[in-house]
């Protein structure tokens, strides 16, 4: 490993507000290890029930057909695919944190890392929902696949809706993977804690026999550092996909080489503001205040503000264009987006990710959790309206004579909202039942757990902690 | 240690069975869920035992005799039973079954109800078909309904599937021929059968579409 400043114990700032690897244990096993609480099953009968929701307006959707939703021509991609984008984007933040920033040796993200790659896991089912019933015919979605078939049919590998699939579906599985992996050391934790028989026998099925040798720590290091460089590509190519299912279109708005790059940048910036809202909220329920620092919500802070700005330079960008390219078609996209029917979702947007990031330029905005939490529920809300904006702009496409309006439908609405029911099912079932944060991990990244830790100790007893 | 060191295996074997039991659904699909499997065969009762094999190959009666829209439309047409009546009228007594099958025309043209044959080459409502646009371009009836003249009974012989279709679509030389022997199902040509097929696919203007509209208009 390159020797870094961040080695030196003495430099560090302090991750960890605790000098006792006993006492992280304590603290991020306990949520695992009480009972069942009853705000906690109100929360979990809620999302539930908006879950079921979900799963019965798709029901309906099976039964009737897509016309119960608000999708016509012109505009043949509505909510299901501004839905789609909005959650695969939230789905960014996990890979980002737990393998950019671990090939990076951001030592911070170890407090984070497994919250946030629990939220991509979720995300990306909610997202992957919606362009499976958009499809229409679901019962012949197997269509996707290359499945070898007597109409000598096969995908369209030119068209980026089949890149799609295998985008999202190895992004899936690599998060899940990435995710379970460094899950294994703090289950094994749990299971040896463990006083229940049947407690001890499904943890230790899923620990998968973790002992803590040296060797397996050896493996798992190694694992860990593949799975990285495999994940780090990813990140960027997923969303990169996903844009380009508009850029590769001739739709004036949708037609334009920033896509991939604006996309992703988007894309990091929503999935940090909901890691955020729910960390935020979760450091105060479960105490963790002591493993996710100020200088947690922070960094993560810097990060919105960075793709933030990227984001309303982006915003700038395509509208400059727009003026310098001299195509009127592309022209009159921008300016109907600013000032046409839809001219609330444009500002909406404006407002919400261009201007509310720039708060997060002064430091104790970044360390106040009122003004964090408020400002990352209106990046989501943004996030949502930016991509809103994007699919509307087919409403006004080339021929006048063949525009029209989108009005979303109550299906439309409840399904979203059934989503929401589906993230916090899991996420809640997540919470109560798994290590929220990477114990081992954290433990890491204590100056108790440098080898000369001790040998500081002895020379200079005030150098070890700052 | 809370499991015996053969559990170890089980992750193993839990991969390789679920890798294994979606290759062998996959198989299963493509190999009896094909219309190679399911239409190929098929061979209903008539109402009639009437025999292809008797009159289009014994007696060398021509396809266009009954089915004679072949040329003209979309579909070849069943004959009415006034068709039979042709040479029924006079003829009351087989060689084979008698004066029982016979009798069954005229008691269906007596009666004037036609008689209920049963349909053996079918295609999907949503697959756009044209006989006349297939014989007038030297496709033989023999390519999609294989030897009729030696069929007592009538089966289908192809699986007539889209990638069936298709395989024709994209390499039609070998099964071009010239219009005289369009109803010559035992006909064979000398050497090279896709030699002899482009020499009338230029003649006849031969161009096969394979796109979409195709079929599915």
């Amino acid at each position: 490993m390159i020797p870094h400043r961040d080695d030196d114990p003495t430099k560090r700032p302090v991750l960890v507000e605790s000098s006792d690897f006993h006492e992280v244990t304590e603290i991020i096993a306990a949520p695992t290890e009480t009972k069942l609480n009853t705000t906690w099953i109100l929360l979990l009968m809620l999302s539930g029930s908006f879950l079921c929701l979900m799963v019965g307006l798709f029901g309906y959707l099976f039964w009737e057909g897509t016309g119960i939703w608000g999708v016509n021509v012109p505009v043949a991609w509505g909510f299901a695919i501004v839905n789609f984008i909005w959650w695969i984007g939230i789905g960014h933040a996990g890979t980002l944190i737990s393998a950019i920033l671990f090939l990076f040796r951001q030592k911070w993200r170890t407090g984070i890392n497994r919250f946030s790659e629990a939220m991509t896991i979720f995300a990306v089912m909610c997202a992957g929902v919606f362009p499976a019933f958009h499809v229409g015919r679901i019962w012949v979605v197997y269509y996707i696949f290359p499945l070898p078939n007597q109409m000598a049919a096969w995908p369209n590998t030119r068209s980026p809706l089949f890149w799609d699939v295998f985008a999202i579906s190895t992004y899936f599985t690599v998060s899940l993977l990435f995710w379970y992996m460094g899950l294994i050391p703090d289950l094994a934790t749990l299971r040896d804690r463990a006083n229940t028989k049947v407690r001890k026998f499904v943890l230790s099925v899923f620990a998968l026999g973790w002992r803590g040798a040296a060797r397996h720590w050896q493996n798992y290091e190694r694992a860990y550092l593949i799975l990285a460089a495999i994940s780090t590509p990813l990140v960027l190519s997923v969303h990169s996909i996903v844009s380009f299912d508009f850029a590769t279109s001739k739709i004036p708005g949708w037609h334009t080489t920033i896509f991939p790059p604006y996309f992703v940048a988007g894309a990091v910036f929503s999935g940090f503001a909901l890691v955020s809202t729910l960390l935020i909220v979760a450091r105060e329920v479960f105490g963790f205040k002591k493993v996710v620092r100020l200088h947690h919500i922070e960094n993560m802070n810097k990060f919105m503000l960075l793709t933030g700005t990227l984001v309303g330079y982006a915003y700038a960008m395509e509208i400059f264009v727009a003026w310098y390219s001299g195509n009127i078609y592309e022209r009159y996209a921008f300016w109907n987006r600013a000032l046409g029917e839809y001219w609330w979702s444009y500002w909406a947007m404006i407002t919400c990710n261009v201007i509310s990031p720039q708060f997060f330029w002064f430091r104790w905005v970044r360390r106040n959790l009122i003004f964090t939490f408020i400002l990352t529920i209106f990046i989501n809300i943004g996030m949502w309206f930016e991509r809103f904006v994007i699919v509307i702009t087919l409403h006004a496409d080339f021929l006048p004579s063949s525009w029209g309006y989108y009005r979303p439908t109550w299906v439309d609405w409840w399904t979203y909202i059934g989503t929401f029911g589906m993230f916090f099912s899991f996420f809640l079932l997540f919470l109560k039942f798994l290590p929220q944060l990477a114990i081992a991990e954290v433990k890491g990244v204590m100056p108790e757990a440098s080898p000369h830790f001790h040998s500081h100790d002895s020379s200079n007893s005030s150098n070890s902690r700052h | 240690m809370v499991f015996p060191k053969w559990t170890n295996k089980i992750p193993l074997i839990l991969l390789a069975s679920v890798v294994s039991l979606l290759c062998i659904i996959v198989f299963a699909f493509t190999y009896w869920g094909s219309p190679k499997n399911y239409v190929v065969g098929y061979q209903p009762v008539q109402p009639i035992a009437f025999s292809h094999k008797l009159h289009a190959g014994e007696l060398g009666m021509d396809c266009r005799y009954c089915h004679y829209n072949v040329e003209k439309g979309r579909h070849a047409g069943v004959p009415p039973t006034e068709t039979c009546l042709n040479c029924h009228n006079l003829i009351k007594v087989g060689s084979k079954t008698g004066t029982a099958e016979i009798q069954k025309i005229h008691d269906a043209h007596d009666k004037g109800v036609p008689v209920h044959w049963v349909r053996v080459h079918k295609l999907p409502d949503f697959a756009y078909f044209d006989h006349s646009a297939h014989v007038n371009k030297g496709v033989s009836c023999v390519e999609c309904h294989g030897r009729i003249d030696q069929m007592t009974e009538v089966r289908a012989e192809k699986p007539l599937s889209m990638s069936w279709c298709l395989d024709c679509h994209r390499n039609p030389a070998s099964h071009i021929r010239d219009r005289a022997k369009i109803t010559d199902l035992a006909w064979k040509p000398e050497g090279d059968p896709a030699e002899l097929g482009r020499t009338f696919m230029k003649l006849y203007n031969v161009q096969p579409r394979t796109d979409c509209s195709a079929c599915h208009r």
